[in-house]
């Protein structure tokens, strides 16, 4: 789970970088998913449910919202972003270091972050941890017996239904549930729930595993567009204006 | 004195506010059109726990302090005022059966109230005693081991409604020595033979709020349902009345904030004389005002219910908070509406609907002159 | 700069996705002079090798295994690492698209390698390729460059952005096959379930005309797709329109819903809440038709007209039926 600005938030850029001050953070909008699905097959199933992050110290407090939905204990690898000047692979490295020595059956994230937009540390984890992935998915029914899943998967809009052995990672799209809301009770009780808080240096990781195959140069903001023009006259008029402007001015028909 | 919200405390807050935005504010001015008892969100409400937050875990309550309680009927007030008075009334009802109640009462009529199943009301005021409550005049007698009860009640909150439960009312049970009427409580099972309900009545705030007039001719009880001791029932009511002070205090808390963000979002987007409102002295002036007093409610109402949670006596505290709130919530009403121009008139503007709501805050749990008579008794004592 | 890039050809429908001649393109402009390399997987591929060729493609290789024939991770991923062990290249890039997505990670965190994800602008400054990505859903940009990796640079590339190099028929064209060894699928496709309409994906649209809750019924979307016929384009939407049950979420435009950059995105009763436009912000061209004259759309919109979709929408029909003639 990744703690990312509230899809309303304005973005504003200082200093080469997006300005995080005053901002409203929520779980990852399709983290949110990926959290809820775990829960349900846990109440399907039994087991457990962690949900980890690697974050700030102050990403314990979108952990807690997970624990309030139900999950039953969470990790947070403490990392001091601006120190750790990482990537996409270096989060990987993070997640696959923290999970490779602990049990589980089925991993799931968000099929991409609203704020990087990359989608590459899931995959990326499942390919680290040597497991078979589904991403994109819509549906996924558990065959606990069998030890493997069916899951529909969101294809550019068609679907496409896939075959997995477990254990297996999966990323959940839009569509694949409603998550709830936490309860009230939930909440209260999200405070007993363990929260496991990890150094960067109780990871065995080298400080080469972890630097950044890639850098950021520059951080800017779209052109501001002009203005736009709204058509006036009878409406048949604008029609044939639109159409017209379409054409000879902004070549698009 | 600090106030300091626990991460708990602000995690409630985010919640009910994105449950009253995403699942009440869509349906609210239907509400409202139709005067009609949101069901569906009372279920919800109880699923998310919100119902019975304060009450006892064994009781099918969440555990929880009433500071929380308070942020859970802010957020929701908020959005409608309506819709958090189920809460409000319900917990009065909860209040007494919790305190006063037997283990049988609180297993039959606590629980199911708590979870969203069935909803409490208390029925205290009487046509013809509101403020002066110990006027009232509906009696109760003992016929062999029934209690036999004759009288009627108006004004109910969540009574006449589906799922209505128990509805604790108050009843005159004999005279006292000083020439003054003995008073109980009783657990009235609603539906029963004898309690029936007068015409659905219209109002101007509250209209998603069920608000009935009942009428109890030779309702037979069984003596079980007397509620705690016979003639206890003012002393009852007013030890719970401090804490459902500071509930409606939190609504009026709740109005005020939503009067502030809705004017606040229509100056910036709103313009005349080709600038946006924001740019106009005279309306800016109001939200300074607007947010001062909400500011100074909230920082009341926590502190009350903080002295409340904390077990130190706040009836004091609480009935300025509701003074101070309700009134300010009316004031942030009226002037919200006049940022909004005509549309402000318009029902299917919040501001409109918070208007009517505001004005029934100023009145329940004590009208305000109440209020300020309580004040200064407990000034002068 | 890069001497030798590897592109991952995509086949959709019978061909070649554009996004694969985007793709190309951009490997031109990092490697100058240098080898590009286009591999086609699965069986019977040779028919599109052509194509690749005069778009830029110096080369060909054919993978022609039939685990190949149909996506899945494990199966691209081990037939494009042999590839790559093969192949040596100093870049691999492919398509941001489904594909691209599942499959890329997997390729740059087996080869220690960097990946620049969903790139729209690639250029040179200074001899050194820099990428160009939206971060925060179009709201801001990153321009970024590879880091010494220990395997080659992977990039996927957002289709619809990248100018595709002028068809030059008169490229010689070199196809090889290359065996790979694919063995232990641990995923099996059971079925696709096309939901789509043949032919135009919303991804790759060069017109969308897409619908909000103002369209009021899913019979309400027949005159949106009846435009989008005419223009050759696809059908989105809002996520109000999807929560109302209008019209599928598999439409939904937006911050989580499909991001689209189409030439010309017509937004029909959607009013423009932020969440929306982060998905379509960057089109073109934004016609803007709805009622409301303060709707927030026509503060983004190249041109707006103020009025009812149903009587604008089938003007404008009628109006480009008669200028196509
Ligand atoms: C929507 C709604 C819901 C309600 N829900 C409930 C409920 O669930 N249960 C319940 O029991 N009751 C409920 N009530 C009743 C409410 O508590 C009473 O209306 C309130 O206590 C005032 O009583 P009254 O209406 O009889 O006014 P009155 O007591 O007749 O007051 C009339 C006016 O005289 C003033 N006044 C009275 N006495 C004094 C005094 N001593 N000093 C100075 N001024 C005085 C009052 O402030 C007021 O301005 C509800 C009322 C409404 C409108
Ligand atoms: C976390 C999160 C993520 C979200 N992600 C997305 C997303 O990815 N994509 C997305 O779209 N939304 C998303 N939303 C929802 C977004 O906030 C808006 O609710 C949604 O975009 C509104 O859809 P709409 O414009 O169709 O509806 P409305 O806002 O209801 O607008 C309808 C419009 O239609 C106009 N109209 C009505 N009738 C007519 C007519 N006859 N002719 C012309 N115009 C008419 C009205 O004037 C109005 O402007 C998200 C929200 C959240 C909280």
């Amino acid at each position: 789970m990744k703690r990312t600005f509230d899809t309303e938030e304005k973005i504003i850029v200082e200093n080469n970088r997006i300005s995080k001050d005053g901002v409203e953070w929520v779980i990852n909008p399709y983290d949110e998913y990926a959290i809820e699905e775990g829960i349900k097959l846990r109440e399907e199933f039994g087991g457990e449910v962690t949900v980890a992050c690697i974050g700030p110290s102050e990403a314990e407090k979108e952990l807690r919202t997970a624990l309030a939905m139900g999950a039953d204990k969470a990790i947070l690898v403490e990392v001091d972003e601006d120190e750790l000047q990482g990537d996409e692979h270096t989060t990987a490295q993070l997640l696959a270091s923290l999970l490779k020595d602990r049990p589980f059956d089925i991993i799931l994230a968000g099929n991409v972050s609203v704020d990087n937009g990359a989608g590459q540390v899931a995959p990326r984890v499942a390919e680290l941890l040597d497991i078979p992935q589904v991403t994109t998915i819509t549906h996924l029914t558990v065959d606990a017996d069998q030890n493997k899943a069916t899951v529909e998967r969101d294809v550019e809009g068609d679907v496409e239904i896939v075959e997995i052995s477990l254990p297996a990672l999966f990323t959940a799209q839009q569509g694949l549930n409603e998550p709830r809301y936490p309860s009230l009770p939930g909440i209260m009780k999200a405070k007993k729930k363990p929260l496991e808080s990890i150094q960067l240096g109780d990871l065995k990781l080298e400080q080469q595993d972890l630097a950044a195959k890639t850098e950021v140069v520059e951080v800017f903001l779209p052109p501001e567009k002009k203005a736009g023009r709204i058509l006036e006259g009878e409406l048949e008029d604008q029609v044939k204006e639109l159409a017209h402007l379409l054409h000879s001015e902004a070549k698009v028909i | 004195m600090f106030i300091h919200l626990t991460e708990e405390q602000e995690l409630i807050r985010k919640t009910v506010r994105e449950f009253a935005e995403k699942e009440i504010a869509p349906v609210s001015e239907k509400l409202w059109e139709e005067q009609q008892f949101p069901y569906e969100i009372w279920a919800k409400a109880g699923e998310l726990g919100l119902i019975g937050l304060p009450y006892p875990e064994k009781y099918n309550g969440g555990g929880g302090d009433w500071l929380s309680f308070v942020i859970v009927l802010e957020e929701l007030a908020r959005i409608d005022c309506a819709v958090a008075n189920a809460l409000m009334a319900n917990s009065s009802a909860a209040s007494l059966i919790n305190h006063y109640g037997t283990e049988e009462q609180k297993e039959k009529y606590l629980k199911p109230i708590l979870t969203g199943e069935k909803i409490g009301a208390i029925g205290l005021t009487e046509p013809n005693a509101g403020s002066d409550a110990a006027a009232i005049q509906t009696s109760a007698v003992l016929d062999g081991s029934e209690w036999v009860i004759n009288g009627s009640k108006i004004f109910i909150s969540n009574s006449d409604n589906e799922i209505t439960g128990p509805v604790v009312i108050a009843a005159v049970t004999g005279t006292k020595e000083n020439g003054r009427s003995e008073i109980s409580n009783f657990i009235i099972p609603n539906g029963i033979e004898g309690f029936s309900y007068g015409r659905k009545l219209n109002k101007i705030g509250w209209r998603a709020s069920s608000t009935g007039e009942l009428f109890f001719d030779q309702v037979r009880v069984p003596q079980e349902n007397l509620l705690g001791q016979r003639g206890a029932g003012l002393r009852q009511t007013l030890s719970t009345i401090s804490t459902g002070r500071i509930l409606i205090a939190a609504m009026g808390l709740g109005i005020l904030q939503g009067s502030l963000d809705r004017s606040m979002a229509y100056m910036e987007e709103r313009k005349a004389f080709g600038k946006p409102l924001t740019d106009l002295q005279a309306l800016r002036f109001k939200v300074s005002d607007m947010a001062t007093h909400t500011h100074a409610a909230r920082l009341m109402i926590y502190h009350a219910a903080s002295l409340r949670d904390a077990g130190k006596p706040f009836d004091k505290e609480s009935s300025m908070a509701k003074l101070f709130a309700t009134e300010k919530a009316m004031e942030a009403a009226h002037q919200a509406i006049q940022i909004h121009g005509g549309f402000g008139i318009m029902s299917e503007y919040a501001v409109s609907r918070a208007f009517g709501d505001a004005k029934v805050l100023e009145i329940v749990e004590g009208t305000s002159e109440i209020q300020r008579e309580i004040i200064s008794r407990l000034l002068f004592q | 700069m890069y001497s030798n890039v590897l592109v991952l050809a995509e086949v959709k429908h019978g061909h070649v996705r554009n996004v694969t001649f985007e793709t190309i393109a951009a490997a031109r402009t990092i490697s100058a002079d240098g080898q590009i390399t286009a591999a086609l997987f699965g069986t019977d591929m040779n028919g599109y090798a052509e194509e690749l060729i005069y778009h830029g493609a110096d080369r060909v290789v054919l993978v022609p295994d039939a685990a190949l024939n149909q996506y899945t991770t494990d199966g691209y991923r081990q037939a494009l690492l042999q590839l790559i062990d093969e192949r040596q290249p100093d870049a691999v890039l492919l398509g941001h698209t489904a594909q691209g997505r599942d499959l890329s990670p997997r390729i740059a965190a087996r080869l220690n390698s960097g990946l620049i994800s969903d790139v729209i602008e690639v250029k040179m400054s200074e001899g050194k390729p820099e990428f160009i990505r939206p971060i925060y859903s179009g709201k801001a940009f990153s321009r970024k460059r590879a880091k010494d990796g220990d395997g080659p640079l992977v990039v996927t590339v957002r289709p619809n952005n990248i100018p595709v190099l002028a068809r030059d028929v008169s490229r010689q064209v070199d196809v090889q096959e290359i065996p790979v060894e694919i063995k232990d699928l641990r995923t099996v496709v059971r079925e696709v379930i096309q939901k789509t309409s043949e032919g135009v994906d919303l991804s790759e649209a060069r017109v969308i005309v897409a619908g909000g809750r103002g369209v009021k019924s899913a019979d309400g979307f027949k005159p949106l797709q009846e435009l989008a016929d005419v223009l050759g384009g696809a059908v989105g939407a809002s996520r109000g329109a999807c929560d109302a049950g209008y019209c599928d979420y598999s439409l939904q435009i937006g911050q989580t819903g499909k991001v689209v950059t189409p030439d010309l995105y017509i937004a029909c009763g959607i009013s423009g809440a932020i969440q929306h436009l982060a998905g379509m912000s960057n089109s073109k061209v934004i016609v803007a038709i709805n009622k409301d004259p303060e709707a927030e759309i026509f503060k983004v919109a190249d041109y707006g007209i103020v009025g009812d979709l149903f009587e604008v929408v089938p003007l404008l029909i009628d109006e480009i039926k008669q200028m196509v003639h």
